[in-house]
């Protein structure tokens, strides 16, 4: 061996030993911290769990935690080499759950009933044909159509109506609070409110049938926004005046981001009171609405 | 788009000065949400030259020349005094008392549009110049502490911006009109400040000596020093005495990273300049031993966007806030000027949110009393996320409860931090049958003790203009 070799040699065993010291083994491993250790298991998706910044050694820890609380973004995550953290990967398969559970469960019926609301479904069978077919989930089929007739009041200045969309979650989280309040606004503005109800595997357009059938001026329709991985509560309501199937989309107008973190769903009800009102007052809604303001 | 004319009149201990300016306001919530009215920009449209304050006496203000005075910046900057629909008069320093206060509002009331209103106080004056300055814009872009030292004739008020919070804010006897001095170096003025500090760098000073610069530069000297350690958040008996009575004791608690300098004396920091005493004072001295200290050394020295004029734009620009835009007004009342505020505090509006009405009442009418105001803001942060059934709660209890507090005739006013004014008040003026006018508006922070003027509503009656004042003439 020259001397050489026997330098790198040398060098490679102190290397070695000092990596020995540091290797993580099942005795020096570290399971407490944000984790909640062993004994309790948090949810990552939690308010609390996502306010934890990952990043090492921030040179500012109090400027990163205010920038991590003005965005949903997942900022301040750190990484592990060239991936994602730990923690990081669980919370995106966490939310991305969340997400799909959205998508794939049914409205809580207890929810719909402390409304009063009944239910009718579109002409999709099922939850596969829903997301396959959206031109099916437009339409009531004819027994639904039928249910709406007899049980809905006629001609009335607002018609309500609450569907599942792509979240149910979302329908869980704020109808219950969004309807009364927007019912509560429009009585009290002296407006006729139709009978709402609930439709299942519907999407927005099926507001026009039901606009014709019971022949509502204006109709407002409660739909569960697609959930992306910010947030799975989110809510839109979609308004029409004098709604017609087959009517541009352009005719409606739309309050978006109904939830928690958006508008609030007391906040909005009352909102949406208002602008029910003023779609009746100006016989006008979507773009129309827009210009009449200009 | 819309927008907002706004005058500041800043009228302090040496110099009055005048600033136009116009705020606009955007719709950014975008087609498809709730709409977010915003003031997106500031525009500086016209600034008066730097005028020496008219007075009477000592410090008594002269009212019919400061009017005059106004008068003629009106009219050369083109504006009719119908025309502007915010600001502020606010008047500082030694000023600052009620005699002159009282004497200039009277005399300005009819410039004061329908909503020009006038504030004052060594720890708002503080705030103001920093925000005017741009070192509260700059703590914002940073995200860091950036501390404002507006270095005036009389004093120095001192703000420390942590993020666009206002996280300390003082102010000391501390100025370059503290001595005045002759052409020939006889001293004309001492003021007391200036007699104290000279006794603490161990020199002689009255009126009618002789000075000489050594001297006068141990003087700004030890002034220097002062401003130094106040900063550092140490305490010393020079720094104790030039405490400005009616200012908050300082406490720069987490430390600070960059500061700025407005104010008259300010130029002469940045840039320490010969002619020492052009302006018979001690002002170019003063600057020359700032720029001289540690000060410089010890943070990062940012430079100011404004600085003799940080205060009036201060007080015309950043005083005025707009509304949440979803909120509520059952007519339009408005304006509304200094209407005392009762904050509630995290457990009664707790109380109320939980319909238990009684704590509630029993607060709003020992807060009557206390004022003896007809009239009052119920403010409260406002939780985060209410219920429907929260929200009934809580109109209930804040409509009775002001129902029967209040006069009959007189509107019920709500302001709230979190975004729930809509919901509230609409659900309170139903409940109240509609017998009394409701006004409930978002995204201001008013706390007790503070009073509240509220403008004509903008943008197509969406949001209200609004201007929270935390202290008048204290």
């Amino acid at each position: 061996m020259t001397d050489k070799e026997k330098l790198i040699a040398d060098i490679v065993d102190i290397v070695m030993e000092q990596l020995a010291d540091r290797a993580v083994t099942a005795e020096n491993a570290d399971f407490s911290g944000d984790f909640g250790g062993q004994e309790e298991l948090r949810d990552l998706t939690s308010r609390e769990c996502r306010a934890v910044p990952l990043l090492d050694h921030p040179r500012d820890p109090e400027a990163l935690k205010r920038m991590m609380g003005l965005t949903t973004a997942r900022i301040g995550v750190g990484s592990a080499g060239a991936r994602l953290k730990t923690r990081t990967l669980l919370t995106l398969r966490a939310d991305h759950a969340t997400a799909r559970d959205a998508v794939m469960m049914d409205v809580d019926p207890e929810v719909l009933k402390a409304l009063d609301l009944f239910t009718v479904q579109t002409l999709c069978r099922d939850k596969n044909q829903f997301l396959t077919r959206p031109d099916l989930g437009r339409r009531l089929s004819d027994e639904a159509a039928e249910t709406v007739r007899d049980r809905c009041v006629t001609a009335p200045d607002v018609q309500l109506i609450v569907a599942d969309g792509l979240s149910s979650t979302a329908v869980n989280a704020n109808i219950a609070d969004v309807l009364p309040m927007m019912t509560d606004g429009l009585r009290a503005a002296g407006v006729r409110v139709g009978t709402a109800f609930f439709v299942r595997f519907a999407r927005v357009a099926v507001e026009d049938q039901i606009a014709e059938l019971v022949g509502a001026k204006v109709v407002c329709i409660f739909v569960g926004e697609r959930p992306g991985l910010g947030t799975a509560e989110s809510m839109s309501a979609y308004l029409a005046y004098n709604a017609r199937v087959g009517m541009a989309e352009a005719r409606r107008t739309v309050v978006s981001n109904i939830h928690r973190d958006g508008i609030t769903a007391v906040e909005a009800g009352a909102y949406l009171a208002d602008l029910a009102v003023k779609l009746l007052e100006k016989k006008a809604s979507g773009v129309e609405l827009q210009k009449q303001g200009d | 788009m819309a927008d907002i004319l706004s005058v500041g009149i800043d009228i302090g201990t040496s110099t009055t000065q005048v600033v136009f300016s116009r705020l606009l306001l955007e719709n950014t919530g975008g087609y498809f949400s709730v709409p977010r009215v915003s003031i997106v920009d500031k525009q500086i449209l016209y600034k008066s030259r730097v005028h020496l304050t008219p007075l009477t006496g000592e410090s008594r203000i002269d009212a019919d020349r400061v009017r005059e005075l106004v008068a003629a910046e009106y009219r050369k900057a083109g504006f009719s005094p119908g025309d502007t629909g915010s600001g502020a008069v606010i008047i500082t320093g030694e000023s600052a008392r009620k005699d002159n206060s009282d004497a200039v509002l009277k005399s300005l009331s009819d410039f004061a549009g329908d909503f020009v209103v006038s504030a004052a106080g060594p720890d708002m004056e503080s705030v103001i110049a920093g925000k005017g300055s741009g070192a509260y814009e700059y703590s914002i872009r940073e995200h860091c502490r950036t501390a404002n030292l507006d270095i005036g004739g009389g004093t120095t008020n001192v703000a420390v911006f942590d993020d666009g919070r206002v996280a300390a804010k003082g102010c000391l006897d501390i100025g370059g009109r503290l001595i005045r001095i002759a052409p020939d170096m006889t001293v004309t003025k001492a003021s007391p400040a200036a007699v104290r500090a000279a006794a603490d760098a161990g020199v002689d000073l009255y009126t009618g000596m002789t000075a000489s610069r050594s001297v006068l530069e141990r003087i700004t000297g030890r002034m220097a020093d002062v401003l130094t350690g106040f900063l550092d958040g140490r305490k010393s008996l020079l720094a104790d005495a030039l405490k400005t009575p009616g200012s908050s004791d300082f406490d720069p608690g987490g430390g600070i990273d960059a500061v700025c300098f407005s104010g008259g004396v300010a130029d002469g920091v940045y840039h320490p300049k010969e002619d020492l005493f052009r302006f018979g004072d001690i002002g170019i001295l003063l600057g020359r031993a700032v720029a001289a200290s540690p000060l410089m050394r010890r943070y990062s020295v940012i430079e100011a966007g404004e600085t003799i004029h940080a205060t009036v734009v201060g007080a015309g620009t950043y005083t005025t806030t707009v509304s949440g835009s979803t909120i509520t007004y059952t007519r339009d009342i408005f304006p509304l000027k200094n209407i005392p505020v009762l904050k509630l505090n995290g457990e009664e509006e707790a109380a109320c949110f939980a319909g238990d009405c009684g704590t509630v009442e029993d607060k709003i009418r020992w807060f009557m009393g206390q004022n003896d105001a007809p009239l009052i803001i119920t403010a409260m942060d406002g939780p985060r996320n209410p219920s429907y059934t929260q929200i009934r709660a809580a109109a209930g209890c804040l409509g009775a409860a002001m129902d029967r507090c209040f006069e009959a005739g007189l509107p019920l006013i709500l302001v709230t931090e979190r975004d729930i004014a809509k919901a509230v008040g609409q659900t309170m003026h139903r409940m109240l049958g509609g017998r009394r006018q409701v006004v409930a508006i978002d995204g201001v922070r008013a706390e007790d003790g503070d009073y509240v003027d509220m403008g004509r509503p903008v943008m197509d009656g969406m949001v209200i203009p609004v201007v929270v004042k935390t202290l008048i003439f204290g």
